[in-house]
């Protein structure tokens, strides 16, 4: 299939349209505004409409909306936007409505910076909002899995009527490399016989809702939708397990970090280190097995968690090594990325604690 | 024998949560006899707010969507933009629409969204147990402004029809009252005719309605109709803020 050589943003949002997305509400905000512009020059050309709402609370309400109207539907924002579009994700997940949210992570807290960073991935893999709820999250790490998890998202949201986050972050919005719009794996996928659309008498009225005022409804519907969860665990989650086999120590790491990770394991090597690395495509549902099943082998001797953040996706590593291991923690934040050779300089200080 | 009057079918047979005497429930009987005489039903979409008339989707005989409190205009732009030749309607009080969702009903307006808003004051937080609203007036008691609403200190109440009707986007918004049988009248055809505008893609329509909250005004009902008539008819003038051509 032919390539194009495309920033990520733009990539997000094209892939987007081809897997017929028509609706987007969104609002400025670095770095991921090449999304919404994109939607705005290309969607009405392909019969699908934009709109510029007045804030990120009522462009995730707007979302809210077509969603419940049955359109396929998304939209985007990045680290500040997301906690204000918390509310509305909260109701959509409530209401169990499929839509795509991208967050193209900046650092924080507060107003933070526009550099890239992974300081939200407690508010994305925690639900984010308020309540009992969770959002199927992908970790793309190059511009093509950008592609390839944003198409896919459109299909799992509409499948498990729930809410997918993409969680990029400014690296990966805003360089350039080489993609293909390949459609992936088809699905089934349920008719929307749900959707407010007008109701013609043909059948009841369809009431799109998260409220619940009798306790013992809403714990049903909780539990219903943590039912629903555990099928999305076991189908959906997705990771990358790369040149583990004879590892004496593992990295995990997702996204931009991941990438650059792979780059040190071929300098490890060379250093006589054998380095693996374990990165998640889903980080929820997380591959808690995966971390076991690594962590179990005698020639793992520890792991190394590496993020743009202060340490969240460690607490998860943990989760999963169950204390088998020893896992150690290097991060930067504020934007700045790991290095090579930062990482690599933690990893010779591990390898000499424990060998 | 002639049937001389009949419940409407823009309403369901569930039984209303409405304090005795409060007027929400003329309004909704007025939305949905409009529903029903302009044969709209079939393609109706309400959102309902969070407020007094959270339950409004037990109740319009319609597909209906419950909206977060003050985003009823942003969901209903979303269903009308996927569903252009639906009628769509949010009902909203004023601590919804005049509060924490100020940006989005004004937003909407501006936007000319082709929705029908039904925007019901109160004067109070009915639902929360009576505290001020920005329709509050100025000295009146509520739980929030315990010794009456003070300037200094709270500010002054919001006149969102007058402020509405300054944007370009709108083309039709008018005040009402449901405290006499008079005045229910006009209040049905203003309703009607803002599901009309709708129906022949005229644009942004809203009808405030006056309404009362006896439980939380701490009246008898009959009394609510009277402060209704001697306190925020004088301050909330009734009357066509704009009507566009
Ligand atoms: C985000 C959020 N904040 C606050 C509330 C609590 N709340 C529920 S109803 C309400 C007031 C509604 O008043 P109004 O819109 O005037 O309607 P009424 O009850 O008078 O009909 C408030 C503050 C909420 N549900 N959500
Ligand atoms: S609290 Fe007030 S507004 Fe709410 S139902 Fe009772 S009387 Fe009506």
């Amino acid at each position: 299939m032919e390539k194009v050589l495309m920033k990520g943003n733009e990539a997000i949002a094209e892939a987007a349209i081809q897997a017929g997305c028509n609706f987007f509400f969104g609002y400025p905000i670095t770095p991921q505004n090449e999304i919404p512009a994109y939607m705005a020059k290309k969607l009405p050309k392909v019969g699908g409409t934009f709109l510029q709402a007045e804030s990120e609370v009522s462009a995730i309400n707007m979302v809210y909306g077509a969603a419940g109207a049955g359109a396929r539907v998304m939209t985007s924002s990045s680290s500040p936007g997301i906690s204000l579009k918390a509310e509305g994700i909260s109701y959509i997940a409530g209401a169990e409505l499929p839509c795509v949210i991208v967050n193209i992570v900046r650092g924080g807290p507060g107003l933070g910076g526009i550099q890239p960073a992974q300081s939200d991935y407690f508010q994305a893999t925690r639900g984010g909002g308020h309540g009992d709820y969770h959002l199927v999250v992908y970790a793309p790490s190059t511009l093509q899995e950008m592609v390839s998890l944003t198409m896919e998202a459109f299909d799992v949201a509409d499948q498990y009527r729930n809410p997918v986050m993409i969680l990029g972050d400014g690296m990966l919005g805003q360089m350039m490399e080489p993609v293909s719009f390949e459609k992936p794996s088809e699905r089934e996928l349920p008719e929307k016989d749900w959707a407010t659309t007008g109701c013609d008498g043909s059948r009841p009225r369809n009431i799109i809702n998260s409220l619940h005022i009798d306790p013992e409804e809403l714990e049903k519907m909780v539990d219903r939708t943590f039912d629903k969860y555990e099928v999305i665990k076991k189908n959906e989650t997705r990771v990358e397990a790369y040149n583990c086999e004879d590892a004496d120590i593992i990295v995990a790491a997702y996204g931009t970090t991941a990438r650059i990770v792979k780059s040190v394991i071929e300098a490890a090597a060379e250093k006589g280190l054998k380095v693996g690395l374990i990165r998640p495509i889903t980080v929820w549902p997380f591959p808690y097995d995966e971390m076991q099943k690594w962590a179990e082998k005698e020639h793992v001797k520890a792991f190394l968690t590496v993020e743009m953040s202060k340490g969240q996706m460690v607490e998860d590593v943990r989760l999963g090594v169950e204390g088998r291991k020893p896992v150690h923690f290097y991060g930067r934040t504020g934007g700045m990325v790991p290095t090579p050779d930062g990482i690599l300089e933690k990893l010779e200080t591990i390898m000499g604690e424990v060998m | 024998m002639a049937v001389v009057y009949e419940k409407t079918k823009g309403l369901t047979d569930n039984t209303m949560h409405y304090c005795p005497g409060c007027t929400h429930g003329i309004a909704h009987k007025l939305v949905g006899e409009s529903l029903e005489e302009l044969n709209v039903l079939d393609k109706a979409v309400g959102v309902a707010p969070v407020g007094c008339s959270v339950f409004a989707y037990e109740y319009f005989n319609c597909d209906m969507h419950e909206a977060a409190h003050g985003r009823a205009p942003a969901v209903a732009t979303g269903v009308k933009r996927v569903l252009p030749d639906n009628i769509v309607f949010t009902y909203q009080g004023d601590g919804d629409l005049a509060s924490i969702g100020t940006a989005e009903i004004v937003h909407a307006a501006a936007r000319g969204e082709n929705i029908t808003v039904i925007f019901i004051n109160n004067a109070i937080y009915g639902m929360t147990g009576g505290q001020m609203a920005p329709t509050t007036l100025l000295g009146q008691v509520t739980t929030t402004s315990p010794y009456g609403r003070d300037a200094a200190q709270a500010g002054y109440p919001i006149k969102m029809s007058e402020m509405l009707a300054t944007l370009e986007g709108v083309h039709y918004i008018e005040r009402v009252s449901v405290h006499d049988v008079k005045h229910i009248r006009q209040a049905k055809k203003a309703i009607k005719k803002a599901f009309e505008n709708q129906v022949n893609k005229k644009g942004f329509s809203m009808v405030e309605v006056l309404s009362t909250c006896p439980t939380n005004w701490g009246m008898t009902p009959i009394e609510s109709l009277g402060w209704l008539k001697e306190n925020m008819m004088p301050f909330y003038p009734l009357g066509v803020y704009k009507e566009g051509e």
